[in-house]
């Protein structure tokens, strides 16, 4: 195995201005104001990439992630440290940066793929694959000005993967196009894969990271704070999600006389394995006697509802005084993310809220294996 | 890069690959080294400019041409016509000198903002920076060669021959230009993500700089023969454009002292060096902004490294 990305004790910081000088009146006038603070991109960021490697780099916005994949193509230079790389590189930084609008598809293609440091021989022998990979064979002699922006798109990525670079880097770029031209990306992936490349998908999709990645680096506000095993890499990337925006904006209102305390597990931990059994306990207060729907909602963090469900039927019954309902899940089949429970507390017929509790306590589920997606399938594929 | 391109799946090795380093300090050889094995990236980036430059224009690549011959007319209207200079074959005078000019102005005022144009490419691709003047300075030459075909034309039409000791000359003149014209480029184009201004200040700048350097009037007419007087006359040779003027004028112009066209009186045109003495100075001007050039990288590598938060 030879080492193709080496990353060496890289540091970045840059300058942030508060009173830009830009002119050169503003520069005579105020020789030593113009107040700028270095700001620590990346602190002592080390890591390698194998060849054959497919490595996630995850983070939140603003963790570094952009910067240290900047420094790597070559874009961004160190403040300290050094990156070593073995073989030609090429970069989906923001795709089509290259492009010259005037220009047709054609003359792009060439100074887009010498820009990435190919040679015109190369791109010679491979232009006909680039033109089918991009399916904008009638318009490759148009101006780019004219492509709508998914063509302008899809050229740019088609240059990228048919150069075959040695190492690729791709930032987030794979939202590229429609379902079949994504699809199409993957497969280019898979075969970079397989014939050995190594690839640095810097993304905060935990999902790609799953899909494609061997090994996944998270960073945190320029720190590595990961780096290793997909699952674990991943566990640790969501705790600092969590870390980072705490979910103490319980939304909760109580008509009356019934309150939800709150939530607890036997462990104290809401971390669970998916497939795993977990069972809540929910403490609710009550003035009165009172017997009642109850409703148990499961939201992504992006607000997707996964599941809603209530006592079927059967009401609870509360006692004045502190009462605790017990929810049973045998088998979680959430895949790995962060999920908000809320939970309420209706009149019988379920039309009027009595109680509820919005994010009363996140769950958090770690998967180890390939699926993607929110639940996991119960699945089998066999020969018909 | 050595697996052909077609094949599936062929499992490739890296292990004999080159390696590359990127840390703060790029040395100035790592540099050089750098810019040649890009050179296939400058000559598109030249290629593009051009036709950019001429897109969608019926004229295209003629507007190059086009645009100096009415200079040179209205220069020659002016001085010649209107002012009466007397100099004779005045339009092969002011061309030879021009052509250098233009090449050097065009050079650089394409370049002085070519960094902060091209912010969106800085930023997101990663190639050797200096590329981007230096390929301005590229499109510059083209234009530069094409004017010197119409400058060989003029010399037929008027049948007038260059001096043929000075033409082995040139090509050194032309080093010059371009080492000069390059080292201009690079460390302008550097300070203009600086300093914004500058790109407003080469323009007035450049018209001064044209005046003093003798293309439009006679090096004896040129503030040089005064400063001759007070024995300081190298100041006007710190400008190293009039040296590269004068050299193209005395090839293409050739006569140094000429009868006035007016009335009859005797005017020195170019100053009386040998050849010989053309080519030593040519030369160890050429050591000088061979020199110069590597300075000029070596700022734009100090300067580089800030240009991502400044652009």
């Amino acid at each position: 195995m030879t080492t193709v990305v080496d990353v060496d004790g890289v540091s970045k910081s840059f300058k942030i201005h508060y009173e830009r000088h830009q002119s050169l009146k503003e520069r005579l006038l105020h020789p030593r104001t113009g107040h700028s603070e270095d700001f620590s991109a990346l602190s002592d960021i080390a890591f390698q990439v194998q060849e054959g490697e497919t490595v996630g780099i995850l983070g939140h916005n603003g963790s570094g992630k952009s910067t240290l994949l900047k420094c790597i193509c070559g874009v961004l230079q160190p403040t300290s440290g050094e990156i070593r790389l073995r073989g030609s590189l090429a970069a989906l930084l923001e795709l089509g940066a290259g492009f010259q609008l005037e220009l047709s598809g054609r003359d792009n293609v060439y100074l887009y793929g010498t820009m990435l440091g190919f040679s015109k021989k190369r791109v010679d022998q491979i232009f006909d694959d680039i033109v089918a990979f991009s399916e904008i064979e009638n318009f490759i002699d148009t101006p780019v000005k004219f492509y709508s922006s998914g063509m302008y798109v899809r050229l740019a990525f088609a240059v990228a993967v048919n150069v075959n670079p040695d190492i690729l880097v791709i930032d987030e770029v794979l939202a590229v196009g429609d379902e079949r031209f994504q699809a199409k990306c993957i497969d280019r992936i898979r075969r970079f894969q397989q014939e050995g490349r190594a690839i640095l998908l810097v993304t905060h999709s935990a999902d790609q990271v799953r899909a494609l990645a061997s090994r996944a680096i998270v960073l945190e506000s320029g720190r590595m704070i990961a780096n290793g095993e997909v699952a674990e890499s991943l566990a640790i990337f969501r705790k600092h999600l969590l870390g980072d925006t705490p979910s103490n904006e319980v939304n909760e209102h109580h008509v009356g006389d019934v309150h939800i305390d709150s939530i607890t597990t036997p462990t104290g931990s809401f971390d669970v394995q998916s497939g795993a059994s977990v069972h809540f306990d929910v403490h609710i207060s009550s003035a009165t006697a009172y017997s009642g729907n109850f409703v148990l909602e499961i939201f992504t963090r992006a607000g997707v509802l996964v599941s809603r469900s209530d006592a079927q039927g059967a009401p609870i019954n509360l006692r004045p005084g502190e009462n605790v309902i017990g929810i049973d899940l045998p088998h979680v089949p959430l895949l790995d993310g962060v999920f908000d429970i809320n939970v309420g507390v209706l009149d019988p017929r379920g039309s009027n809220v009595k109680a509820w509790s919005e994010k009363v306590a996140t769950l958090q589920v770690t998967y180890g294996g390939r699926q993607s997606g929110l639940v996991e399938l119960d699945s089998s594929i066999r020969q018909g | 890069m050595e697996q052909s391109s077609s094949s599936e799946a062929v499992h490739h090795s890296v292990s004999n690959a080159p390696v590359r380093v990127m840390s703060a300090r790029v040395k100035l050889g790592t540099r050089l080294v750098n810019l040649w094995s890009r050179r296939e990236l400058m000559r598109n980036l030249v290629v593009s400019d051009i036709r950019i430059k001429y897109k969608g224009s019926a004229l295209g690549l003629l507007w190059s041409m086009l645009n100096p011959a009415f200079t040179l007319g209205i220069y020659y209207l002016v001085f010649s016509v209107v002012l009466k200079n007397g100099y004779p074959n005045y339009v092969i005078f002011l061309f030879s000198g021009l052509v250098l000019w233009n090449m050097f102005q065009n050079a650089v005022f394409a370049a002085t903002g070519v960094i902060v144009d091209r912010a969106g490419l800085v930023k997101k691709v990663s190639f050797p920076r200096e590329i981007l003047p230096l390929a301005s300075v590229g499109s510059a030459v083209i234009y530069f060669l094409i004017q010197i075909c119409v400058l060989v034309i003029f010399l037929f039409i008027f049948h007038h021959a260059p001096e043929w000791n000075m033409i082995e000359i040139l090509p050194i003149t032309f080093l010059n230009v371009y080492l000069f014209a390059a080292t201009v480029s690079v460390v302008m184009a550097a300070f203009t993500v600086y300093m914004r201004d500058l790109k407003h200040l080469m323009e007035v700048l450049l018209q001064l700089w044209f005046w003093m350097s003798p293309v439009v009037y006679s090096y004896s007419n040129s503030l040089a023969t005064q400063l001759g007087t007070h024995h300081i006359k190298l100041l006007y040779f710190m400008n190293p454009m009039a040296l590269l003027v004068l050299t193209f004028q005395r090839t293409f112009y050739v006569n140094t002292l000429v009868h006035s066209t007016i009335d009859g009186h005797l005017i020195h045109m170019l100053p009386t060096w040998a050849p010989s003495s053309f080519l030593y100075l040519n030369l160890a001007m050429l050591a000088v902004m061979a020199g110069l050039f590597l300075v000029a990288l070596v700022i734009f590598g100090r300067l580089e490294g800030n240009f991502e938060s400044e652009l």
